[in-house]
């Protein structure tokens, strides 16, 4: 194809997208769309199976059995949101395997927060009330994104998700009208996880480097800096209801603006934890290597006794 | 040896008298394994009642380049609709 | 209150509680995504069942219990599970051998509970028999797919079975409790359910060229209350919550 062939192709492919229409699997893309959906979507799904990781350590030590089978299902509902998503990538043109071997090569990122320590109870419940909270605004603007598979696997997600965050914040109030011990553990969690939750949004709209190219191709709708603001708004009344402080000095309403001031973001451990060194990127990883590793054996054998059977089954038939 | 469990596509018949519909997609070694993870992966939440699966490399998809010549000609056939046909208001059950 | 009937109702909960707990410890760890949801959705029901029972329990039991003090709050001695569920997850292939000795015996053993005199327990069995069918059927498809894989996953299924055998006799072992619940009409004939249980679990093996041990089947004790080492390690996490920060809300 000449260079003009190319970008008319192109042009008429971002009018179709402009037009509101879906990219199926089998259309025509220009390559840095297919390349940025795969980049995108795995790192969605690499955050959803390494997102079990930090909740699923609670699983065994839940403090009752409605807790338990809540925050199974829910840990359960992430391993199959990243087999979705996993699943929209490769009808891309890449296999699962490849996908796993960008994530434990370090090639591939997930998302920065599951490289914080779950350390008590109540961070089970900020996580389900900001960690999810903050997911979801993302999630729900996807469900409308210009490629098909991933527009569609999201639209599933956001409807299981729906209960996630209720689970969380319900951790959170009951624990705020516990006992001091219990409302302690809640403030302390807030405090810890506040700050990482905002930056769950990425950087800055200034030192954002794809977000031109996402808006035109409808993976993004608003920019991390907007969608950073709607979230504080919607979450400020929701610790003020739980009788929680937001651990930002600089945060108030802001008459004028209609908005929430809020304070700096501390970039600089942003930018460190993103590079890998958070406080448990090294735990997180090999424990996915390891549990990729040590399920080989398993993996091999059914494949073979499946070629086993399919030619067993084919001798039959002779 | 290395090889990677196939793609199944799954449909699921969401009650008796539906469709199956397309839902997403899933690995397996074979076509066992396939429903079984398939009524885990994609029924947790009670939504079927019958499962298909179909191994991916065996679906033939007509080609989005040929879209034009394949779908186009049915635009301009109204007559295949009840509306292209004009009745008077007083005939009934028609 | 009928401690009998207590006790009985706690064995079969506690089979149930401990097992999803080893299975609950997989979730995020499984060999393949597919395979890690299909262990939680078996751990699910497991502890489906281990509330139903529980809030059994603590009704029988009366006074200000629940299903939470029931499962959390005793002590090693007076958990009634066999050893088999509380052995750890050493491989996958343990994960499936245990799971299917497991599941060869509680099928039968819900399918006599549910026609128990005792209309609670019939319940809840009747409920759980299609959960545990799909169990059976996931377990004994893994045992034959393993055992009759490669030469390596053979290797590893039979080493899992000559080791986790001496845990399979405990199930058919009848307790004083268990004694008391078949005499009421309101428990299982384990003697009819082995005979199906052999039957079972032979002509699994054999399909998936797995040999049984020539060896008796010699741990037990659970019933009994009298744990292997794993038991109190399991407790801890288990109870970790409840024993630190005693009579809160969660």
């Amino acid at each position: 194809m000449s260079e003009k062939e190319i970008i008319d192709l192109e042009e008429q492919f971002q009018a179709r997208i402009d037009r509101g229409e879906n990219i199926e699997p089998k259309d025509w893309m220009p390559e840095k769309y297919r390349k940025t959906h795969i980049r995108q979507i795995s790192q969605h799904a690499h955050s959803e199976i390494v997102g079990m990781l930090p909740e699923g350590n609670w699983i065994t030590r839940t403090p009752s059995l409605r807790r338990k089978v809540a925050l199974l299902a829910k840990v359960q509902d992430e391993a199959g949101h990243g087999l979705y998503l996993y699943s929209a990538t490769e009808t891309l043109g890449i296999s699962r395997d490849e996908l796993f071997e960008q994530l434990h090569s370090g090639k591939a990122k997930y998302s920065s927060i599951f490289n914080y320590p779950v350390i008590t109870w109540a961070d089970i419940g900020a996580i389900g009330w900001l960690v999810d909270g903050a997911a979801i605004m993302n999630q729900v603007m996807l469900t409308r994104t210009s490629y098909g598979p991933y527009a569609r696997a999201m639209v599933r997600i956001c409807k299981e998700e729906s209960f996630h965050q209720r689970q969380g914040y319900e951790i959170m109030l009951t624990l705020a009208q516990g006992t001091k011990v219990q409302k302690e553990m809640a403030q302390d969690a807030l405090n810890r996880w506040w700050w990482p939750s905002l930056m769950m949004f990425g950087p800055t709209d200034e030192a954002s480097t794809h977000t031109e190219q996402s808006m035109k191709w409808k993976i993004k709708r608003k920019t991390n800096d907007e969608l950073r603001q709607q979230f504080v708004n919607q979450t400020v009344p929701q610790a003020e209801f739980l009788g929680l402080t937001i651990p930002d000095k600089d945060l108030k309403w802001n008459e004028e603006r209609g908005q929430y001031d809020f304070g700096e973001i501390d970039w600089d451990e942003f930018w460190r934890v993103v590079k890998g060194h958070g406080p448990c990127n090294k735990e997180r990883l090999h424990a996915r290597k390891s549990a990729y590793e040590k399920g080989k054996w398993v993996r091999d054998a059914a494949v073979a006794y499946a070629d086993k059977k399919a030619k067993q089954t084919l001798k039959e038939a002779v | 040896m290395s090889k990677n469990w196939p793609l199944f596509e799954v449909f699921i018949r969401s009650k008796n008298g539906l469709e199956h519909r397309h839902v997403g997609s899933l690995h397996a070694a074979d076509a066992t394994m396939a429903i079984e993870n398939a009524r885990d992966v994609y029924t947790r939440r009670m939504e079927g009642v019958s499962i298909w699966v179909v191994e991916s490399e065996n679906i033939t998809a007509s080609n989005p380049e040929q879209a034009g010549e394949i779908f186009e000609p049915a635009a301009d056939k109204v007559y295949r609709h009840p509306t292209f046909y004009d009745l008077p208001d007083e005939v009934k059950h028609i | 209150m009928n401690d009998n009937l207590y006790q009985y109702i706690l064995q079969l909960s506690d089979n149930s509680m401990i097992l999803g707990h080893r299975l609950s410890e997989l979730c995020g760890h499984g060999p393949s995504l597919e395979t890690d949801i299909a262990l939680t959705n078996i751990s699910l029901d497991l502890y489906g069942q281990t509330r139903s029972y529980c809030q059994y329990a603590a009704k029988v039991k009366g006074e200000d219990f629940n299903e939470d003090t029931v499962a959390f709050l005793r002590t090693e001695r007076e958990y009634k599970n066999v050893l088999l569920v509380e052995q750890p997850n050493t491989d996958f292939a343990y994960i499936i051998v245990r799971q299917f000795l497991f599941d060869a015996y509680h099928l039968p053993l819900l399918e006599q509970l549910k026609n128990s005199k005792d209309e609670m327990i019939a319940a809840i069995a009747a409920k759980s028999i299609k959960e545990v069918s799909y169990h059976h059927r996931f377990s004994s498809e893994w045992v034959k797919r393993l055992g009759d894989g490669t030469e390596e996953s053979h290797q590893k299924m039979q080493e899992a079975l000559d080791y986790l055998w001496a845990y399979a006799g405990e199930l058919f072992e009848e307790s004083q409790i268990e004694k008391w619940a078949k005499e009421e009409g309101i428990g299982a004939d384990l003697n009819a359910i082995h005979e199906e249980y052999k039957k079972d679990i032979e002509a699994v093996f054999a399909e998936a060229t797995l040999t049984i041990p020539e060896y008796d089947p010699y741990q037990q004790g659970g019933k009994n209350g009298i744990h292997s080492e794993h038991m109190g390690y399991i407790l801890t996490e288990l109870q970790y919550m409840q024993r630190t920060y005693p009579n809160m809300t969660w």
